[in-house]
């Protein structure tokens, strides 16, 4: 695997919808590359025939009644919002 | 001998015979607070008159001869992850600075139930990354065996806290060491339950198939009381397990005879501070001469932990923190004049710089073309970490080596290194990966003066042998009495 470079790191910033500075973007550039080449040590193990764990516990789909239950006030839910408006959450335009 | 120097059990006698009240008890946080605090720097948010309220309303209670909860009037001081409703919660993030939630967090609930008085949210490595407190998005707590060293993290206000006595227990939440690496720094006892024993609802979320919240506390039989407070099922987190929930105090006999314990040469040989083995040794000589046995396992996969980790934990963390957008909570970054320029400014003004590094490593990692290279590939790799596990216990009862490889370091000594950084976690980060319990404890002192850690990690579910070994060993030594010159009386 090559060298991350800048240009990949500002695409990955976007993905991320971060806004780097020119001085974060020299810095995380140097800090993914030192931290890739530190993570390529796993490629000396041969796991082609390793099943991947995305859990360590027997995790497995819990189902539940499809019932009514009590849930938060629409006043409660809106109490942290920066913005809102006729009990809605509001932002800036998406389209023009 | 100071009220927070006994037993939780020893205090509750206390409340029950009228020698002590509640308002006492939370009186006396709160004046330790201002005492101490101011050098140490754990406390983010305290409500004074909120908890000298739940005080009275408790004493009432007891007044009236109604039944004392298992956690009845001990004050406590909570992890700022963990969302307490009225009381501020941040994450130690500047994006959740004004943040007030609406709900509790089930194990803040579970405290209330068992009539605890938690006091006050506590400080931590923005949103649990890092282990040093140094990546608070308010300022660094410092360590109370010596102020110019950290005290680990991320749970480091949760374990400094606790060696400075402000509390009678504190919680902590632990990914890849975070209760257990600022227990061994700060000298105390830090219990990382089975991942799945302690219901995540209401824990903010950093990577969620590592996760779990746990006790710190001064000495293991009060871990034990929490952890028995806050175990068990939960219908708001459908990977909280429906295991039954032993009785802990029951398994602390003091009893260790016959026990196999597996000590990991690549944990206890290179790369390990020579005081820190010495004192991991000592430990493991008392424990023999109470009649355990122990031997030399290996592990062949731990040096793979920490890269294994660094993208699991950060991929989880990048589709986590995704959530914060400066929306529904958070600070909204002002003069964005269309939706996406709104997150980013938020995101951008709001997160510190660790975060964002890992948020770009984990999007990076699960990004088109490279999801198969970094993410599964670590996948696997932890399949081979659980395996050693597995091998290991096939002959043994429990695992035993350092908690962490050196003693507490110097503020601002590893900043300038992520990698570096994250080395310090070798000894902690498989236990999170395998998703088993284990808890450090005290063992020694270096001779800088710093307290030195052990780890003890059980079988899935098999808190009660750890806790029963950790007990058995505390109630030999002494370490555990020892305490920071700051809260010398």
């Amino acid at each position: 695997m090559g060298e991350i470079t800048r240009k990949e790191v500002e695409h990955v910033a976007d993905l991320a919808r971060l806004k780097l500075t020119e001085a974060e973007a020299e810095r995380y550039t140097k800090d993914l590359n030192a931290i890739l080449q530190f993570a390529a040590k796993l490629n000396e193990l041969d796991t082609s025939n390793i099943q991947p764990t995305s859990h360590a516990t027997d995790v497995k789909n819990v189902m539940r009644e499809d019932a009514n239950r009590p849930s938060l006030p629409r006043e409660e839910a809106l109490r942290n919002a920066a913005d809102h408006e006729d009990g809605q959450f509001k932002v800036p335009a998406v389209f023009e | 001998m100071s009220l927070f120097d006994q037993r939780l059990s020893e205090v509750h006698s206390q409340l029950r015979k009228r020698e002590l009240s509640v308002t006492d008890l939370v009186e006396a946080s709160l004046q330790q607070i201002k005492d101490v605090d101011g050098a140490i720097k754990a406390v983010l948010h305290v409500d004074e008159e909120a908890a000298l309220q739940q005080a009275k309303a408790l004493d009432e209670r007891l007044a009236k001869e109604e039944e004392m909860g298992l956690l009845y009037g001990l004050t406590a001081g909570l992890k700022d992850n963990i969302v307490t409703k009225g009381l501020r919660t941040t994450a130690a993030s500047k994006l959740l600075g004004n943040y007030d939630p609406v709900y509790d967090a089930t194990v803040s609930q579970k405290l209330k139930d068992a009539n605890a008085v938690v006091v006050a949210k506590l400080n931590m490595d923005e949103f649990a990354m890092g282990g040093s407190n140094e990546n608070s998005g308010f300022f660094p707590t410092r360590n109370p065996w010596n102020t110019e060293y950290v005290p680990g993290g991320s749970s480091g206000g949760s374990a400094a806290a606790m060696a400075a006595r402000q509390f009678f227990f504190t919680l902590g939440s632990d990914t890849g060491g975070s209760i257990r690496q600022p227990a061994a720094f700060c000298g105390v006892v830090g219990l990382k339950p089975t991942y799945g024993r302690v219901s995540r609802y209401g824990l903010i979320a950093f990577a969620s198939s590592l996760d779990q919240i746990g006790p710190i506390t001064k000495n293991v039989e009060d871990a034990a009381y929490v952890l028995q407070a806050i175990a068990g099922y939960d219908p708001y987190d459908s990977t909280s397990a429906d295991v039954e929930v032993p009785d802990y105090l029951s398994a602390l006999t003091g009893e260790v005879k016959g026990l196999r314990i597996g000590v990991p040469k690549e944990l206890i040989g290179e790369g390990i501070d020579p005081e820190v083995r010495e004192s991991v040794l000592a430990a493991l000589k008392q424990l023999e001469s109470m009649g355990a046995t122990w031997s030399e396992v290996s592990m062949p996969h731990t040096e793979y932990a920490v890269p294994t980790y660094y993208l699991l934990a950060s991929s989880e963390a990048s589709s986590n923190l995704a959530r914060f957008d400066g929306v529904r909570y958070g600070v909204r970054a002002e003069n964005a004049d269309n939706l996406i320029e709104l997150y980013k400014e938020t995101r951008s003004q709001g997160f510190g710089s660790e975060v964002k590094r890992r948020i770009m490593l984990g999007t990076y990692a699960l990004s088109s073309g490279y999801y198969d290279a970094y993410y599964k590939k670590a996948q696997q790799v932890r399949t081979l970490i659980i395996q050693d596990f597995q091998n290991v216990f096939a002959d043994f009862d429990l695992i035993l080596h350092p908690t962490t490889p050196t003693t507490a370091f110097k503020l601002g000594e590893k900043v300038d290194d992520p990698v570096k950084m994250y080395l310090e976690d070798i000894c902690t980060i498989p236990v999170n990966l395998a998703g088993l319990p284990a808890i450090s404890i005290p063992c020694g002192f270096a001779s800088n003066g710093l307290p030195i850690g052990m780890q003890l990690v059980g079988k899935a579910f098999d808190e009660a042998t750890i806790l029963r070994v950790a007990h058995a060993y505390e109630q030999a030594t002494s370490h555990h009495q020892r305490k920071p010159e700051l809260v010398r009386g």
